[in-house]
């Protein structure tokens, strides 16, 4: 078969499309991770946020209510995990399970009337330009908007947090809750802000994908890409830019696989399946292997809750 | 007081009878195990338009979702043959020992298996639905549709029951157009909207211009029509989800059968029996065809579709070769249902290996 350029570009602008959910939700979580909460219940999240999207959208008829209400239906859900767990200080790890079996139970049962319905055609910028420059038009043009913001997110991810007050406080307050709290920093503020950031983004990843990328309602339909972008966190140790490269690697896997079936080449899908995980495993182990790396990457207190003495 | 009493004796005799005899008739009581939610719009939601369809005609139905294929699937039938069911339907090809071993325990109680074929009890019967018949005509419209004769086809997994619709399908797209090649690409899952997407945007991007699907979700036609293609619906009726890229759809009808199953209980004639329905019967209903179709390839499909409803037309009529050139089905000869419900190889003209 031929290789051409245009065809190396449809694959790259395919693998970076799948890559839009994971990074938006690891993005999120990362912030909330870096604040010292270790929210499990991407899957959860990503899930309401791909029901209230859809719902929205069919009963509205607007794309911007149905997006913005599925940010919204994030926010709401993550306040649930925030009252529980900095208000009533539960444990992160179990709270964040029961968020998602949670979501995944009440979007099945909001979603029993969207079975079925065709969903809405999303628009696409700069869809003029797509055959104007070999190998990159498909790449860069003719995407949704949301495409673009999940593109630049790592980004402004990255200069937030290492460029920005707000930022350094979010990480004081991961690192050392009881010294930003001596600083007079409100680390239960902080935290419910970091928790509601990450459930936003987790409804608007959730919404790429039941609005813009498969335009439908199916139970499950988010198919455990709420536990990829957690795993993505971890390799990515928490920096954001590094988030971008795992989430194409990992969304690109499938693509690759998909090519290299249809060209003839055989590859297990099971380990395939698996390999964003073992990635995962190895970066651990690497990482957990240099004490100062884990230091300088891991938030400190990340999972353990704080208690104000007053 | 004595006619007040004896009035009323009466009066509640007549409602006990009427109450009675509306038991008898009606009473039965019909459950459905599903392996998947019924929100999945696709092999779950059709059985689940079939317990509709006998929830319609007067019947009561229970049904338990998202049932695993393991012990867990046991529990649920026992539980369901304990709480007064009659017939009991298990539509899942993994629920054939557990039906069986439950059957066995509840002699009373019938048991419909989908797709399965063990009938160790006189209770157990099977039932499942010639698909493959359908593919013969979408592999007909497909070898007539494509322009660069590359054909791109998603699967699930290889079972039989995959393999049998590729062969089928190949055959015939061959049978109108001996240039095409039929492109496989295994997703590895019944349905997972996103991955289905990206195997579809796959073959669309080398060069397939008309896709098929063994997978359950709409995503494969949506991509289709987002890239200009021509796709098929599978499982239920899936144009409004893509008309310009569907050209028509195999539609599961499990309602008739099922009616008739439970009706059969009621009247006491149920019977054991392995039913393996297809066109003819019903249980596979090809959607209307496609506007975009040329006047005559429609005539042709809807003389084969009666062709093959009326069994003139075998969707395995030999000739039939595998992928290494021997002879499965000789000349003049078509395939018995034994061969079918076992073929786990690729006849001629299919791409690539089964995957182990």
């Amino acid at each position: 078969m031929i290789i051409d350029v245009n065809f190396v570009g449809l694959i790259i602008a395919s693998i970076m499309a799948s890559a839009v959910p994971l990074i938006l939700a690891s993005c999120g979580e990362l912030i909330t991770e870096r604040s010292g909460v270790l929210n499990l219940g991407v899957e959860g999240m990503m899930i309401i946020g791909a029901i209230s999207g859809f719902a929205l959208m069919t009963v509205t008829g607007s794309l911007i209510i149905a997006v913005f209400g599925a940010m919204l239906a994030g926010v709401l859900i993550s306040t649930i995990f925030a009252f529980l767990t900095q208000t009533l200080i539960t444990n992160h790890v179990a709270t964040g399970l029961a968020l998602t079996i949670f979501g995944i139970g009440i979007s099945a049962m909001i979603g029993k009337n969207f079975v079925g319905i065709p969903g809405k055609e999303f628009p696409v910028l700069f869809e003029g330009l797509k055959d104007t420059i070999p190998l990159l038009s498909p790449i860069l043009f003719g995407h949704s908007i949301v495409f673009y913001f999940a593109f630049a997110l790592p980004f402004i991810t990255s200069y937030f947090l290492k460029k920005t007050k707000i930022g350094l406080i979010v990480r004081a307050v991961g690192d050392s809750p009881e010294s930003a709290s001596n600083q007079g920093i409100n680390v239960r503020f902080v935290r419910y802000a970091s928790i509601l950031y990450g459930g936003a983004m987790c409804g608007l990843a959730g919404a790429y994908l039941s609005m813009i990328y498969t335009p439908q309602w199916i139970e499950n339909m988010t198919g455990g890409r709420g536990w990829i972008a957690l795993a993505l966190v971890v390799f990515s140790t928490w920096n954001p830019i590094k988030i971008l490269i795992g989430a194409m690697i990992f969304g690109g896997l499938t693509i690759i696989q998909f090519h290299m079936q249809a060209i003839g080449v055989r590859i297990p899908v099971q380990f395939l399946t698996a390999l964003p995980y073992i990635v995962t495993i190895i970066v651990l182990v690497v990482i957990s292997r240099d004490s100062r790396k884990i230091r300088l990457s891991t938030p400190s207190s990340l999972g353990k809750s704080f208690h104000k003495d007053n | 007081m004595h006619k007040f009493l004896i009035r009323s004796f009466v009066s509640s005799l007549v409602l006990l009878f009427t109450l009675t005899v509306a038991a008898v008739a009606k009473d039965v009581k019909a459950a459905f195990v599903y392996i998947g939610p019924t929100g999945d719009h696709g092999w779950t939601y059709q059985h689940d338009v079939g317990r509709k369809a006998v929830e319609a005609a007067g019947f009561k139905t229970t049904y338990v979702e998202g049932v695993p294929e393991s012990a867990d699937a046991e529990r649920v039938l026992r539980q369901l043959a304990n709480s007064g069911h009659d017939i009991i339907f298990t539509t899942s090809f993994g629920y054939m020992n557990p039906t069986n071993k439950v059957a066995k325990e509840f002699p009373n109680v019938k048991f419909e298996h989908a797709t399965g074929y063990k009938r160790e009890h006189p209770n157990v019967a099977t039932y499942a639905a010639r698909f493959y018949e359908g593919r013969t005509i979408l592999g007909t419209i497909a070898g007539t549709m494509t322009k660069s004769n590359v054909i791109g086809y998603v699967a699930s997994f290889p079972i039989p029951e995959v393999i049998r619709g590729i062969n089928s399908f190949t055959l015939a797209a061959q049978k109108v157009n001996p240039n095409i090649k039929t492109k496989i690409v295994w997703a590895f899952t019944w349905y997972d909207p996103g991955k289905e997407a990206e195997a579809a945007k796959a073959l669309i991007d080398q060069g397939a211009d008309v896709i098929a699907q063994h997978t359950d979700s709409t995503a494969i036609v949506q991509m289709a029509e987002k890239a200009g293609v021509y796709a098929f619906g599978q499982a239920s009726d899936m144009d409004k989800f893509a008309p310009k890229a569907v050209l028509t759809s195999v539609e599961n009808n499990w309602g008739p059968y099922y009616v008739d199953r439970v009706k059969a209980v009621a009247n006491g004639t149920w019977s054991q029996k392995d039913t393996w329905h297809g066109i003819g019967d019903g249980m596979v209903v090809i959607s209307g065809l496609d506007s975009q179709m040329p006047s005559d390839l429609q005539s042709k499909v809807k003389k084969l579709q009666a062709d093959l409803a009326s069994g003139k037309v075998h969707s395995f009529t030999g000739p039939i070769y595998d992928q290494k050139g021997n002879l499965m089905v000789a000349e003049g000869k078509t395939a018995d249902d034994g061969m079918l419900a076992g073929m786990m190889t690729y006849v001629k003209g299919v791409e690539g290996d089964i995957p182990k």
